[in-house]
């Protein structure tokens, strides 16, 4: 049974009844470990999953920021995910999600020291990540301070969230490519 | 009055409460209240309600009432706060979804809200009219329900969702766009099928006269023999060209059946109406995608982009991220060089004069292949007349064979050329696409043109076989009986009946037939070119003497604009003959079925992801555009031909008449009252119809001119945005300068 994520956690719309979510995400959250997550969620047990049963999602582990991905979406910062936290991220990451929601949550991956800003280490390192430490250091620092150039408008050296956010909105791959299908 | 609010704002009024009364004017609220003493029962009301008022926990507090405001007043104050509190809840529940907010807070917030608004909702109805709020309430919220289980619902219906899927892991998104763009073709025409089966195959077969009632539903005596042959049905003659599948099976009566079914209106207006659904569709999801890109900017965010959207998220497979990591180094090492140093051409006149001379060498190639298609018509013109039988299977399928592997064969040549001209990569695949496109076009012009030819001649035909037939009744009557008695006509069975020539049916067949030849040659270059060719790299490998995976031949990539480009020709084929044709959606829709099992099957059995991703254009709406000007070019020759050609006099659902287009005025004077008939033709009097062309090209101008004028604002915001920064920066510096300074 398919279901489009986005919307299966507002399906119940009775305050008071419980949440027991008959989704397919639910099933692949369980499939990681199928002896931590008890089939019943009415009581709404604490279970956490750690990061390395998340990073090992065939959707996720080709994926050079599966650990920031995870960090990002997770409530403790460590990756350790709870079924909200799941499907809080592939609801995001799913088609259905507004672009500025996804801007928002680019925004927070890529910052890998947590600052809310984009500074110069945070583009060296994702850079890096993403070329696998091909480029020189000449030319990441070449590329690094291109980027600034073009998506600094507020001219602090370092990116802030609507300098991110007014660069990426108009991207024609950003929608096509920070989109995961589960 | 005036004093009355000042008097209100030095108390320290609620701000919400003195707007209200400077809203409402004082006249107004006066009136009102003098409305309420009048009615018993409203008073008795609120009288046992203004108890109750004080316990609602409304943000507001219902102790503060103002002296001069009467309890009316205060009553309707607290249920307006009220109101506004329970909307902007409600909006709140609406638009949570689109909040950045981990999970947990937003589950809590939605669970407050939808507690307040359940608790306070009912109280608010029950000053006027509570039971039809009530009842509102409760329908917007049933209504919501059914939105949301109907949206689950079309979700879970969307077919191939995880061959997709799997494609998109393995090779990415841009191949993976082919895959959604052949999904939604087959979309649309499941709807194109759905109009022309339900409304015209349908009833024709249910109500209208069953095979060989008459001369035009029966196969005539001569071909009888060999109606059944394979052979023959393959090439949709024989039984299946005197059945529903084509124009000529419909009979010209005004009603059929017992449901008095209008089959030659119906005809008319579903051949209008796939027409009009095609735009219809194509324009919105251009309109749709136009307004994700958000107006690109091309080139000023170069690096950035490349930065923080090149890596691809569905990508699922080790060995297609190798591929990918290795892609963005190379993207970003050759942005690199460009940024470094500016292109320097050795020889501009040399690059000038090959790209003159590939262009010239393209250009003979389109007007080779165009005049090959005219030749190749023509002779099978003259193969007809000398009948079929006496030729070769080649010979009988020329026109198809060579249109297909000129298709195929083409592009390739073009690509070799384009290797003269030394263009970007972009570019250099928008100028093959270009290529590509004009070579399908002129391809497919060229065989309407001996099409044309083709329906004239058979309109010359019609002439003289209308004298033969009223010489062989002549004839017939002459044979039998005497000149003077008047009996019975006689029987005579409609297979031996001489009839007219079709020339729709014969145009819808040779849609048909292309369409089925394009499929077949499509599928064999996909099994010969890439499975066999997968196969003999994988097994050749092992006693060659180079390496066969990693030089030539390798395995293939997957041409994802050739493959998109293929799907829009035949797309507009089939708009092209749909309507000489009713059986082509149907055709398309299995064959898009086939196509993309077997496709997904190739791509994962035989191709290997691309080295070098480039898109022909940045935005969603290259290939839609191609869509819109094709539907446009391909539903022109279709026009043309039912306005300006009289339709067959034996055969069709228009036989009889002198245009086709008759049958709406045909509908108008019989179907509907005498005055609708006065008010359209009135409506089509160009006095009135040239105005409204004049009127529709003013509001073109003034959209088009208002849209420039907001480009123009938009400019400016983003240069003062710069400015303004520029100008922050300026002052952040004398700022920190001046306690050096001191």
């Amino acid at each position: 049974m398919f279901y489009n994520p986005y919307i299966v956690f507002f399906s119940c719309n009775h305050p008071s009844s419980t949440f027991f979510p008959l989704s397919r995400l639910f099933y692949r959250y369980r499939d990681l470990a199928p002896q931590l997550v008890p089939l019943d969620y009415t009581g709404q047990p604490d279970v956490r999953l750690p990061y390395e049963l998340i990073g090992s999602m065939p959707e996720l582990k080709d994926n050079p920021f599966r650990q920031r991905i995870a960090e990002v979406f997770s409530e403790d910062g460590e990756g350790n995910m709870t079924l909200d936290d799941f499907l809080d991220m592939f609801s995001v990451l799913s088609e259905m999600a507004p672009r500025d929601l996804k801007a928002y949550y680019a925004f927070k991956i890529y910052d890998f020291n947590n600052d809310d800003f984009l500074c110069k280490s945070d583009l060296e390192k994702t850079l890096n990540k993403l070329t696998r430490n091909e480029l020189t250091e000449e030319e990441v620092r070449m590329v690094c301070d291109k980027v600034i150039d073009e998506a600094d408008l507020d001219n602090d050296g370092r990116l802030s969230l609507e300098d991110f956010q007014h660069m990426i909105v108009r991207a024609p791959d950003f929608l096509s490519t920070f989109h995961i299908r589960i | 009055e005036r004093g009355r609010g000042k008097r209100e704002r030095k108390r320290g009024r609620k701000r919400g409460r003195g707007k209200r009364e400077r809203k409402r004017g004082r006249k107004r609220g006066r009136g009102k209240r003098e409305r309420k003493r009048g009615r018993k029962r409203g008073r008795g009301k609120r009288e046992r309600k203004r108890g109750k008022c004080c316990r609602l926990p409304s943000p507001s507090p219902c102790c503060f009432s103002s002296e001069q405001e009467s309890p009316d007043e205060q009553e309707e104050n607290e249920l307006e706060k009220l109101k506004e509190a329970v909307d902007d809840r409600k909006k709140l529940i609406s638009t949570l979804r689109g909040k950045p907010l981990p999970m947990t807070r937003k589950l809590q917030t939605l669970r407050e809200s939808q507690e307040f608004v359940e608790k306070y909702e009912g109280a608010i109805g029950k000053g006027k009219g509570r039971k039809l709020y009530a009842y509102k309430v409760m329908m917007l919220k049933k209504w919501m329900k059914f939105q949301r289980d109907f949206e689950n619902f079309k979700t879970a219906c969307i077919p191939w969702e995880m061959k997709i899927k799997e494609i998109e892991s393995h090779f990415g998104s841009s191949v993976a766009s082919y895959f959604l763009f052949l999904r939604w073709m087959y979309g649309i025409n499941m709807i194109l099928f759905g109009l022309t089966f339900g409304l015209v195959m349908v009833p024709e077969a249910l109500m209208g006269m069953p095979y060989g009632s008459m001369p035009r539903k029966t196969v005539p005596r001569a071909e009888e023999a060999n109606a059944m042959d394979f052979a023959v049905l393959w090439d949709f003659g024989g039984y299946a060209q005197y059945s529903v599948l084509f124009y000529g099976y419909y009979n010209s009566q005004r009603t059929i059946g017992w449901l008095k079914f209008r089959m030659p209106l119906s005809y008319f207006l579903v051949g209008v109406g796939t027409v009009a659904y095609s735009y219809m569709v194509v324009i919105r999801t251009m309109a749709r995608n136009a307004n994700e890109d958000g107006g690109g900017d091309n080139n000023c965010f170069n690096f950035s982009w490349k930065m923080f959207t090149s890596w691809d998220y569905l990508i699922g497979n080790p060995e297609t991220a190798d591929n990918k990591f290795a892609s963005i180094t190379t993207s970003f090492k050759e942005a690199i060089l460009e940024e470094q140093e500016s292109r320097k051409d050795d020889n501009i006149h040399l690059t000038r004069f090959l790209r003159v001379l590939a262009n010239f060498l393209v250009l003979c190639c389109l007007a080779g292949s165009g005049y090959l298609i005219y030749f190749v018509v023509r002779r099978s013109q003259k193969f007809a007349l000398e009948g079929l039988e006496s030729h070769t299977w080649w010979e009988r399928n020329e026109v198809n064979m060579v249109m297909s592997l000129l298709g195929m064969f083409c592009p390739m040549l073009f690509d070799v050329i384009s290797t003269l001209e030394n263009y970007h990569p972009r570019i250099a695949l928008q100028w093959q696409l270009g290529r590509i496109f004009a070579l399908f076009l002129g391809n497919l012009y060229t065989f309407i043109i001996a099409l044309m030819d083709e329906i004239n001649l058979k309109r010359e035909e019609e002439e003289m076989v209308k004298l033969n037939m009223t010489i062989w009744e002549a004839g017939l009557y002459n044979e039998t009986v005497g000149v003077n008695s008047t009996t019975p006509p006689i029987a005579i069975h409609p297979a031996d009946i001489p009839r007219g020539p079709c020339w729709e049916t014969m145009v819808g067949q040779e849609f048909v037939r292309l369409i089925v030849s394009d499929t077949m040659t499509t599928y064999i270059m996909l099994l010969i070119g890439d499975f066999l060719r997968a196969v003999l790299v994988r097994f050749l490998n092992y006693c060659w003497c180079w390496d066969l995976e990693a030089g030539f031949p390798s395995y293939s990539e997957f041409d994802v604009s050739g493959n998109v480009l293929g799907l829009i020709f035949n797309q507009g084929m089939i708009w092209m003959g749909a309507f000489y044709a009713p059986c082509l959606p149907a055709l398309n829709v299995l064959r898009l079925h086939v196509s993309m099992y077997l496709q997904c099957w190739a791509v994962m059995c035989c191709n290997v992801p691309q080295e070098r991703v480039f898109k022909a254009s940045g935005s969603n709406n290259f290939y839609m555009a191609m869509l819109l000007v094709i539907l446009f070019l391909s539903t022109l020759p279709a026009i043309y031909t039912i306005v300006s050609i009289p339709p067959s006099f034996d055969c069709g659902p228009f036989s009889g008449k002198s245009r086709m287009f008759d049958v709406i005025q045909e509908t108008l004077e019989s179907d509907f009252p005498a005055w609708f008939g006065k008010v359209f033709s009135y409506a089509s009097n160009p006095g009135l119809v040239l105005p409204f062309l004049l009127l529709m090209v003013l509001a073109i101008y003034y959209l088009q001119s208002t849209s420039k004028s907001y480009k123009q604002a938009n400019l400016e915001l983003k240069k003062k945005l710069q400015t303004v920064s520029h100008d922050n920066h300026v002052s952040a510096i004398i700022l920190c300068a001046i306690p050096a300074l001191t």
